[in-house]
């Protein structure tokens, strides 16, 4: 199982001043998959995302992209590898335009050759954004700018783009969008870490999905049999 | 990306700053030599203001030593010069490499510790108090008696850096031109806008693969390179440097009142700022010699400095920019709309 997997994680563990944040987690994701880590507020979502895209550094575990073991690198190199995160709470440069958030997304050696072409790209996926380009990121609304963050995240050529709760702060209706959009990634081709507390909506699109519990894997399977799992549909989905 | 600057809003801001460096170009040759000696230092504390504001407005370090780098650069024409004869042309190239590797070390040091934003201002502090201490102990570069440069002898020369106040005036001049322009140009570039993500918010550019440990050594390291170019500058005006003055706490006020009463992170800010505030102090400190009341100047100062900072907490620029906005109505406030650094 881990020899194949694109993203190898292996008991990784992350504390934060002697508290536990991460404990043990393991988990793989296979080139082409969309797989969901689904979990409550303080669960550890967004210090798994944060420890493989080496902002946090792990206590121990090993972390391998393409059977590379990327633990401890500086999160540039991380980034050079392929890892591209869009962050919670969109995380977008406020006094740059549009189209310089953009840029500085596909800023990496990897996505230097054809920048162009991937900003074709970003801006047919987002047509708003195209219209926008030049206007300071900071007055687009929460809509427009997770889509920037989102195209941000596209710009660096990734092979695996890591999610940090996508819908968090929008409508249910631009929830929708954004999920709609997460998809046709993954049917474009892209290899897709998806965390987010938005249980059934998540699970619905995933090929896989793990729970996280306080710090720890306690499930985790194909996303049928964790939406018919009766524990996950009493304290996740209020069945 | 070619549509990203608009091209009438390009020609007005051309327009203006050919038209405000012409209007400083004539006051050059036609104004008296207390304007001509005041406006000299304006002009170079554009350009020193301009150089903190490359590291704070545009890099998002605040450094409140930056007397420290012109110091150095002050120093480094100071004594080739005076002691050895060595063209100020050759000194100012020195200082810059020596304030650049100093800035360099210290960004080195305190990131590597993880000493940052506040901290990381105090550090700035206590490295030009050293260096203050250290120069007015030390004989060889005059300690506290300072260096005196010969009096000019009235003919200009180039090479030497030598000449009248209104050569001093123009080469102010020259140096606040180049400021503003690169400034301008630094901005537009690749550099300028991973700056200006780090100065938003450096955790989501590391995020992004910005590489910023190295992209803040840089930017410090460009900035004292700078300020230490206009300290050279300063100390040929002067004709003289005591570590006092060159290196004391407050030269490093002086250099950030431009761009922090002009207008933060902007190009023409430290211009305007400085245009305000120089004047200012030395009219208050002039009334306050006649006036018999001490530290008039101070005061009026402090005065000013409160209400900008109330009333106009990002600058006069941004205000003038807002002011023409309201003025011309609605095309022209969608073009200013489009600028960035103006923001």
């Amino acid at each position: 199982m881990l020899s194949g997997a694109l993203l190898a994680i292996d008991g990784l563990c992350v504390a934060y001043d002697g508290s536990c944040a991460l404990n043990g987690v393991s988990l793989q994701i296979h080139k082409g998959e969309l797989i969901c880590v689904v979990g409550a507020n303080g669960a550890g979502k967004t210090s798994l995302i944060r420890s493989i895209s080496g902002i946090v550094r792990s206590s121990s575990g090993v972390i391998k992209m393409n059977g590379v073991d990327i633990t401890g690198m500086p999160p540039w190199e991380i980034c050079e590898r392929g890892i591209a995160q869009v962050a919670e709470g969109r995380q977008i440069f406020g006094s740059l335009s549009v189209e310089e958030n953009l840029l500085l997304g596909g800023a990496l050696k990897r996505a230097k050759t054809g920048q162009s072409e991937t900003l074709d790209f970003v801006y047919q996926l987002f047509e708003k954004l195209r219209e926008r380009r030049g206007q300071l990121a900071g007055t687009l609304s929460g809509g427009e700018q997770q889509m920037l963050a989102i195209g941000r995240a596209i710009m660096s050529k990734p092979e695996v783009v890591m999610f940090d709760e996508p819908s968090i702060g929008l409508s249910p209706a631009l929830t929708d969008v954004m999920f709609g959009v997460v998809k046709s990634l993954h049917e474009q081709g892209a290899t897709v870490l998806l965390v987010e507390q938005n249980v059934a909506k998540s699970l619905a699109l995933a090929n896989r999905g793990y729970v996280l519990e306080n710090g720890s894997i306690v499930l985790h399977g194909s996303s049928d049999e964790l939406l018919t799992n009766p524990e996950i549909q009493r304290a996740y989905l209020g069945l | 990306m070619q549509k990203k600057f608009d091209r009438g809003l390009e020609r007005t801001r051309w327009l203006a700053g050919i038209t405000v460096f012409a209007v400083l170009g004539l006051v050059g040759l036609l104004a008296n030599p207390y304007v001509i000696s005041l406006m000299t230092i304006v002009l170079l504390f554009t350009f020193l203001g301009q150089s903190w504001n490359l590291m704070l407005g545009i890099g998002g370090q605040l450094s409140i030593g930056h007397a420290l780098f012109v110091g150095l650069g002050a120093y480094s024409v100071g004594v080739l010069y005076v002691k050895y004869g060595i063209s100020p042309w050759v000194g100012l190239l020195t200082g810059m490499i020596l304030a650049g590797s100093v800035g360099a070390s210290i960004a080195w040091l305190s990131f590597r510790f993880e000493v940052r934003g506040i901290y990381f201002a105090l550090l700035t502090i206590a490295a030009a108090e050293f260096a203050r201490i250290m120069f007015s102990g030390w004989e060889f570069v005059g300690a506290m008696q300072g260096l005196f440069f010969a009096a000019p002898t009235g003919g200009i020369e180039i090479s030497m850096l030598r000449g009248d106040a209104r050569f001093y005036y123009f080469v102010a001049l020259a140096l606040a031109a180049l400021g503003i322009i690169g400034t301008e140009f630094i901005s537009r570039s690749y550099l300028g806008y991973v700056w200006r993500a780090m100065r938003d918010d450096e955790s989501a550019a590391r995020a992004l693969g910005v590489r910023t440990f190295q992209h803040k050594i840089l930017v410090i390291s460009l900035s004292a390179a700078t300020a230490a170019a206009g300290g050279g500058v300063l100390a040929l005006v002067q004709g003289s440097i005591f570590p006092d003055s060159i290196m004391g706490m407050g030269l490093s006020v002086d250099v950030l009142i431009g761009p922090v009463v002009g207008g933060l992170g902007t190009t023409f800010g430290p211009l305007v700022g400085s245009l305000a505030a120089i004047p200012l102090n030395h009219l208050m400190s002039a009334l306050g010699d006649s006036l018999r009341i001490p530290g008039l100047n101070n005061i009026t100062y402090g005065v000013v400095l409160i209400s900008v900072i109330w009333f106009l907490p990002d600058g006069i620029w941004p205000a003038i920019v807002r002011l023409c906005k309201a003025i011309q109505g609605p095309p022209t406030a969608w073009l200013w709309q489009s600028r960035k650094v103006e923001e």
